[in-house]
């Protein structure tokens, strides 16, 4: 017990003392992933994604995913839903930006039609996921304001633990904790708090692939809702990267030949 | 034929693929209907397969075919939706064949989407469309698309029998159609539209000239009984189509001008949809929509009319939504209520429910015509 309190003293009276040292090095960490993430050009996968219900039923979607690294804004991505039937051929194609609201249109194939949607919901759930909109998102620096916490060990490496806090409108998060490894700057693991600051859910990332002697990507993703028992996992198969695609291929007008 | 066949099966293994549903509908009235109409509640069958056969990276052939079979004979139809060659040239696409097509952003009305016959033995909405002939040539720009149509021929409307519910009260003799050009339903028509999203906005501009889709009607006589007509006049309709989003706001315009040869006239349908996520501290989202409609022409339905809706989206793993709208006319105070629900059932099974009501009081209300015409229809729809 004394040990615990001499430890939770340890941690906490440097915060304390350097408040402003512990964000810029929060900030710091984030600067560093992203640089790591940089120049990857693009890349497309598959994306198998199992919904799993608290009594353990499941349901299964297979979409397509592609993602086009841009200069000085954030990710467009295309996302092409194959499974369940009746949604084959949907495509949903996302501008993302930093702070500013993404940019994002739907193609509906029963109808043809190219409809643009109101991207502000965020905290919604993505095709009824466990994973909403915003953690799906492309992950910009200034997404979030950032505090280091501590480094502790996440399976064989040591993890830098930081706090997120979404600097972006309509969050249904007060803050994020997460782990990322040091050598790769691999998301490790990140715990979501609601709204309320109660714990509501934890993403686990593994598997993790090295692609191009540089660019990390995780296998499998799996987010555990802790208030509804609900979970959701995701397995990237697949990945190519620098496959030339380029902006022409995300433009909302292209979503119609599409295939 | 057989070879066709053996094409249709073989297909799915050429590359490509092979999709669609086969669904049962079972549809009931609330009251009996007009003098005349015999059919009630019934129930019937349709079937929508579609096969994909990519050609090399730049070209692919879509064949969409659509039938139902019905207890009434008169809604019982096929169609070819889609027999289309796609190829791709950098930025220039064609598409050179049978297709549909899609234009505008209102929800209550469809003003600016012209390309299309409407298969009226299908809904109401306007969303259920008979393949077109076409050439069309799509540029793709920066941030739009410049599209050029040539339409050679078009579908004339299939209406069903009188004794039919939802069905005008004297029969429509097809057969007589007549047309305003002498080249009749093989009037070869033409359309341009531009399309761009300049930041939160998303514009469209049309030109269509040519035939238009849906018939005036005209009192004559068939057999020594009274029919009714379709007639089918050459218009240039000139067309725009604008989103705006503001924040939790969706704006939404659509304004026409259509030039005929007995006069011209401007109708339009402006509103928006403002959206409520996570009510209720949950995943649903509520929209709520408003729209307003008017049409310079005075025995059109849509003369001048509010639409109130409200969309429930669940975001649940069944893909859950209700859409409810009421459609009020403001000088012959008719509503009209209509709501869709759906939700899937497993992976590949899909419910849909459609519930629509109309009441109206004066008696030259077009709307009048579908006063007992009340239904309720449930779809069970089947995806592979």
């Amino acid at each position: 017990m004394f040990k615990t309190i001499l430890m939770a003293l340890g941690l906490l009276l440097p915060l304390a003392a350097h408040a402003g040292e512990a964000e810029d090095r929060g900030l710091e960490i984030a600067r560093a992933a992203k640089a790591h993430d940089r120049g990857f050009g693009d890349y497309a996968a598959d994306m198998v994604m199992t919904l799993r219900n608290r009594r353990g039923d499941t349901s299964t979607r297979y979409i397509r995913i592609r993602t086009l690294e841009m200069e000085n804004d954030g990710d467009r991505s295309l996302s092409i839903f194959d499974e369940p039937a009746d949604v084959k051929g949907t495509a949903m194609l996302t501008w993302s930006h930093g702070l500013k609201p993404d940019d994002q249109w739907l193609y509906l194939p029963a109808l043809k039609r190219v409809k643009r949607i109101n991207s502000r919901n965020k905290s919604g759930p993505f095709m009824g996921s466990e994973f909403a909109f915003e953690d799906l998102g492309s992950q910009e620096v200034e997404k979030y304001h950032y505090r280091y916490l501590r480094d502790e060990a996440c399976g064989e490496s040591r993890c830098h633990v930081i706090e997120r806090t979404p600097a972006y409108k309509y969050s249904g998060y007060t803050r994020q904790v997460a782990w990322i490894d040091p050598e790769g700057y691999r998301l490790r693991k990140v715990d979501f708090y609601d709204r309320k600051n109660q714990l509501l859910k934890t993403l686990t990332l593994s598997d993790y692939r090295q692609y191009l002697d540089h660019y990390w990507r995780p296998g499998r993703m799996e987010m555990v809702n802790h208030q509804n028992g609900k979970s959701t996992l995701l397995e990237w198969k697949n990945y190519r990267f620098r496959t030339g695609l380029s902006e022409k291929d995300f433009r909302s007008q292209a979503l119609k030949r599409l295939r | 034929m057989r070879g066709l066949l053996l094409l249709l099966l073989a297909g799915p293994a050429l590359a490509g693929g092979f999709s669609g549903h086969v669904a049962v509908e079972v549809r009931g009235f609330f009251e009996s209907g007009q003098p005349g109409d015999t059919v009630d509640d019934n129930v019937s069958l349709s079937a929508q397969p579609k096969w994909q056969w990519a050609l090399g990276r730049d070209d692919e052939v879509t064949l969409e075919l659509f039938a139902r079979l019905d207890e009434r004979e008169g809604r019982q139809h096929g169609d070819i939706r889609e027999l289309r060659w796609l190829h791709l040239d950098g930025d220039n696409e064609w598409r050179i064949g049978i297709d549909s097509l899609f234009w505008g952003v209102t929800e209550s009305r469809h003003l600016v989407d012209v390309i299309n016959s409407i298969d009226r033995l299908e809904g109401l909405d306007g969303e259920d469309k008979l393949g077109q002939p076409m050439i069309h040539y799509t540029r793709l720009t920066a941030n739009g698309a410049f599209e050029l149509f040539l339409l050679p021929g078009f579908r004339p409307a299939h209406y069903a029998d009188v004794e039919a519910r939802l069905t005008p009260p004297l029969p429509v003799a097809e057969s007589l159609a007549q047309y305003e050009s002498a080249d009749e339903e093989r009037h070869v028509d033409a359309a341009l539209r531009y399309a761009a999203s300049l930041g939160e906005h998303e514009i469209g501009l049309s030109l269509f000239r040519g035939t238009q889709r849906e018939p005036e009607f005209r009192n004559g006589v068939r057999d020594g009984r009274p029919v009714l007509i379709p007639y089918y006049p050459q218009m240039t309709q000139w067309g725009l189509d604008l989103q705006s989003i503001v924040g939790d706001w969706t704006w939404k315009l659509e304004a026409i001008r259509r030039e005929r040869e007995d006069g011209d006239f401007n109708a339009a349908t402006v509103g928006f949809e403002y959206s409520f996520y996570g009510i209720l501290e949950s995943a649903l989202d509520l929209g709520v929509l408003l729209e307003f409609s008017a049409d310079d022409r005075d025995d059109e339905i849509f003369d001048q009319d509010w639409f109130g809706g409200l969309r429930l989206v669940f975001n649940d793993v069944q893909s859950s939504e209700i859409l409810a709208g009421l459609l009020y006319d403001a000088d012959r105070h008719s509503r009209s209520l209509r709501i869709e629900a759906s939700r899937r059932l497993g992976d590949s099974w899909k419910l849909n429910l459609e519930l629509q009501t109309f009441s109206a009081v004066a008696a030259d209300d077009p709307m009048k015509l579908f006063e007992r015409d009340d239904y309720l229809q449930l779809e069970l729809a089947y995806y592979f």
